[in-house]
């Protein structure tokens, strides 16, 4: 099991316990029940609710509840949103415009789940700033992809985000002289969202052909973008 | 019956599913989700999918019935029913949404009424075998012994 790492006297465990927390969103009480036991399987804490209302609700962000907390919840830190794109009254698209319109929640990743996979609905949501976006049904290899970059990325939070400061620097730089290196930045991202990139650069360098990788649909269109 | 026979039974059985197109590999997908911490999850996701399909396909005959059919509404309770048969790994009752989608789609009324038979009869076939596929399960383990898994590889 994961270890509370310290790096440059910095504890970088998200909660008390090294558990990814996941807010699950879908209205079909089957998908909810598999979802969740999906995410419990890959050791993270689930909440499944059932509509991108009552989503926003648990975050605190629905207007017509007044927040009492500054969280709004209890207390619970929502560490990646996974939700269903197809749903009524508030579908998951518009839940995460609504997420990433929130300067409190705009950081937390989402993933769409579609039961059509469909190349503009893959890219609207992309644009739009999500994280990755899996087609149904779900299976246990997408969970823990996603669940793997997600953790790793909350690891490497304050490091990276040092990293990613610097490499703008570098880019910057580079912009100016006109000189177009790919390897310094993040290869596979298709969105130019300031929002953070499903890999960083560590990552990619480690696996960037590794199988499961090639096996999201996003990345198939990143990679396929970026030649 | 031995253990080992029931066993052999219920690989058997499962493969059989299979091979007929009624389950696909998304009900292997479930099955790895089940274990000792957990030992009736495919029962109660399934279980849980025709308590909400029997729901479905009542509105659904309650919409063709109308004077005015409401095809986007029908085609959205289909949808329903085409994402949780799929979820689930009910091949042929997935199979039979789509084509039920496509008549919706050109708001073929009598195209609508035959799919809406044919899932409702996929839909009393595969819940049979299940009860089967459950029975030998629960035969299985009431003898103590453990309820095998098939690879994908047949």
């Amino acid at each position: 099991m994961r270890t509370t790492e310290k790096i440059d006297g910095y504890d970088l465990s998200t909660s008390d316990t090294e558990e990814v927390h996941v807010l699950a969103v879908d209205d079909s009480l089957v998908d909810r029940k598999v979802i969740e036991r999906l995410l419990r399987i890959s050791s993270c804490k689930v909440t499944a609710v059932d509509s991108g209302r009552r989503a926003l609700q648990y975050l605190g962000l629905d207007e017509e509840i007044q927040k009492k907390e500054t969280n709004g919840f209890d207390g619970l830190k929502v560490d990646l949103i996974i939700t269903d794109y197809c749903m009524p009254g508030m579908t998951g698209y518009e839940l995460l415009k609504k997420v990433k319109e929130s300067s409190a929640f705009r950081e937390i990743p989402v993933v769409i789940m579609s039961s059509e996979n469909v190349i503009a609905r893959i890219d609207r949501c992309l644009e739009e700033g999500a994280e990755d976006f899996i087609v149904k049904p779900v299976k246990l290899s997408d969970v823990k992809r996603i669940i793997d970059y997600t953790t790793t990325e909350l690891r490497e939070g304050e490091q990276r985000e040092g990293a990613r400061a610097r490499r703008r620097g570098i880019n910057k730089r580079k912009q100016r002289e006109g000189d177009d290196d790919l390897s310094s930045s993040p290869p596979s991202t298709l969105s130019s969202s300031a929002s953070s990139s499903p890999s960083s650069s560590i990552q990619s360098a480690a696996a960037p052909l590794s199988p499961s990788t090639l096996d999201s649909p996003t990345r198939r269109l990143k990679m396929t973008s970026s030649e | 019956m031995e253990l080992v026979q029931i066993q052999r039974r219920l690989v058997d059985y499962t493969k059989s599913l299979f091979m007929e197109g009624f389950l696909d590999a998304q009900f292997l997908q479930l099955q790895q989700l089940q274990d000792d911490s957990n030992p009736y999850f495919v029962f109660e996701v399934v279980s849980l999918f025709f308590e909400d399909s029997e729901k479905l396909l009542n509105e659904l005959t309650i919409a063709l019935d109308q004077p005015n059919v409401d095809f986007k509404k029908i085609d959205s309770h289909v949808h329903q029913l085409k994402g949780s048969s799929s979820s689930i790994g009910a091949q042929r009752v997935k199979n039979a949404c789509i084509a039920f989608r496509n008549y919706c789609d050109v708001q073929n009324i009598e195209g609508c009424l035959t799919c809406l038979q044919q899932v409702k009869q996929e839909c009393y076939l595969v819940k049979n075998k299940f009860e089967t596929l459950f029975r030998l399960e629960q035969q299985i383990m009431a003898s103590g012994g453990s309820v095998p898994t098939i690879e994908l590889g047949f």
